[in-house]
């Protein structure tokens, strides 16, 4: 996201440091629960779940960005900027998935998902916003 | 959409960032909107007028109209 610090982008980076601590710690909770004592049935789909959730908390952050930020140009920047990570990560998956279904490459993604790549491609339309600033302030 | 923004911000002897500070918005879009890459909502257009004190016509300008 860009340097710009609006309202809007403040309580984004507050709320984005919140979900990042949950989702390390329940990263490491719940990868010790199943390592010490694997809970099963139910149960196991719950704990499994848990540290999906601060990343849907992220793009919950993102939406609330996009709703809040009163500055319409550094808002079509953000939309760019996700629209940027959507194609990113589809792109990605879809080359991804090919391969492995002529099993060029192995099935599984080595924890790699879809918010994966989604990230890095939010991280590289982040750099091209900044580049577009940078080079609008150059001329 | 040309515009006269630079002219009329000298005019007055405005940053970019006084002329952002005024708008409520950041640097970056006074200077997006003054090199013509980016052009305003109707309701931004308006409040640029108010700003400047004038009518919007006498701030945009269309494409390859330069006065």
């Amino acid at each position: 996201m860009p340097s710009y610090k609006s309202p809007a982008m403040q309580r984004y980076l507050r709320r984005l440091a919140v979900f990042m601590v949950i989702y390390v710690a329940l990263i490491f909770a719940v990868g010790t629960v199943f390592r010490a004592a694997p809970p099963t049935g139910i149960l196991a789909w719950g704990v499994a779940v848990l540290p999906a959730l601060p990343i849907l908390g992220v793009f919950w952050t993102i939406a609330r960005l996009l709703a809040e930020e009163t500055d319409e140009y550094m808002r079509q920047l953000l939309v760019r900027q996700s629209l940027f990570a959507t194609a990113f990560c589809l792109s990605i998956m879809t080359v991804w998935e090919f391969l492995q279904n002529y099993e060029v490459v192995p099935l599984g993604n080595g924890g790699f998902g879809a918010a994966f790549f989604w990230f890095v491609g939010l991280g590289f339309g982040g750099v091209w916003n900044a580049l577009t600033n940078r080079s609008e302030a150059e001329e | 959409m040309n515009n006269r923004l630079k002219v009329l911000r000298a005019e007055r002897n405005w940053s970019q960032q006084d002329l952002a500070d005024r708008l409520g918005v950041s640097r970056q879009s006074v200077n997006a909107i003054e090199k013509g890459r980016y052009d305003p909502s109707l309701p931004l257009a308006f409040t640029i007028a108010d700003v400047f004190g004038l009518p919007i016509e006498a701030i945009f300008l269309r494409n390859g109209n330069s006065e």
